[in-house]
């Protein structure tokens, strides 16, 4: 009987022990999520996109009136090539901000970089295109906004990279930067090229 | 009585007039009032993409607008309310759901307070039991002993003459 309370009694005290390093506990996982909400780097705008690893949707996007380049239309994705797809508009600034990385990339020659011209006038992006220069090789319209709705698109700039099957492989959310695009998008592209 | 519940009443009434309109333009609406009804529903439920503690219902984002209109688009080709919201989360992911859905990666979201109120409760229950006396005492230590005989005496002393209490209580 003195044996078993002596058992109980030591229990006891272990139990109490975790019960008063429970709000310790508590303390240090409540600061790993303050510590992961409050970093910086971390926009909470940039939601994960649904369409990774997804075919790219079915579209046929017609090209931009007065430009001699061809439309895009989802056949063109799964020719076995690793292409960039990237909705673009000449009202959006940030695609202004990220043009020149498109320009440095196109004549790099790694990838087949493709454009959506999004909402957007067909003159307002001839104009922008002869002013800032073309990186792309096909250039789809999607006036009504619908084939970005598909996409899963919220704003532009968006920019997508599809595998030789047609597949989205990455979405960046808003503007290209250089480390977007040397950590995450050229890897990307070379591990896809095999 | 009445008196209270005309109060309430016309409160509810109040909070129900109070609530926004929507940011639907007029050229978007239905003809069927039902389609309509069922489309303003669906939208109070999806999250603008844009402004994204806004509804679709009540933003006056182009995007919004335009997933409004695909809204009763998809409603008019026949498509149930779950169907349309299946249709928005394949395209923008769960997050298009303002209520999100239960499943096991929002178990802890959806169940967790009820969790934490029985931890809680747990905790109580433990904490009182420990309190009271009985045979369901915690340790020997917490534990008191029986009185020995001169407390014993002192007690007796107290019980019979409540006016001579301990020394130092001079009153």
């Amino acid at each position: 009987m003195s044996e078993a309370v002596k058992d109980g009694g030591k229990a006891g005290l272990m139990r109490r022990r975790l019960i008063y390093l429970s709000p310790v506990l508590v303390f240090a996982v409540l600061a790993g999520y303050f510590l992961w909400g409050l970093n910086p780097d971390r926009n909470p705008r940039i939601l994960p996109s649904a369409m990774i690893d997804k075919p790219a949707p079915e579209f046929d996007a017609g090209p931009l009136a007065g430009m001699d380049l061809p439309g895009l239309a989802t056949a063109d994705l799964a020719g076995g090539q690793v292409s960039l797809v990237n909705f673009f508009a000449s009202w959006c600034i940030p695609c202004r901000a990220e043009h020149p990385l498109l320009m440095a990339l196109a004549e790099r020659g790694e990838v087949a970089i493709y454009g959506f011209n999004y909402k957007n006038k067909p003159a307002e992006a001839r104009a922008w295109l002869a002013q800032l220069g073309n990186p792309y090789s096909r250039i789809g319209t999607d006036q009504s906004g619908r084939i970005g709705i598909d996409w899963g698109v919220s704003g532009v700039p968006e920019t997508f990279v599809i595998d030789g099957a047609g597949r989205i492989r990455y979405r960046h959310w808003g503007p290209l930067d250089r480390g977007a695009l040397e950590d995450k998008i050229l890897p990307l592209i070379k591990e896809l090229h095999g | 009585m009445t008196h209270t519940l005309a109060a309430v009443l016309l409160a509810l009434g109040l909070a129900w007039s109070a609530m926004p309109a929507g940011a639907v333009e007029p050229d978007e609406i239905l003809d069927d009032p039902v389609l309509e009804s069922r489309a303003r529903d669906i939208s109070a439920g999806l999250r603008c993409l844009v402004c994204q503690n806004e509804s679709i219902d009540a933003s006056g984002a182009d995007l919004a607008r335009d997933l409004r209109i695909l809204v009763r688009e998809r409603l008019v080709a026949g498509d149930s309310d779950d169907q349309v919201r299946a249709y928005m989360v394949a395209r923008y992911g769960d997050f298009v759901l303002l209520k999100p859905p239960v499943k096991p990666e929002t178990y802890l979201l959806w169940f967790g307070p009820a969790l934490f109120l029985l931890l809680g409760g747990f905790g109580v229950v433990v904490y009182l039991r420990r309190r009271s006396p009985g045979p369901a005492m915690g340790t020997e230590l917490a534990r008191p002993g029986p009185l020995a005989p001169e407390e014993q005496a002192r007690l007796k002393r107290i019980l019979e003459d409540p006016g001579a209490a301990a020394p130092g209580n001079g009153a």
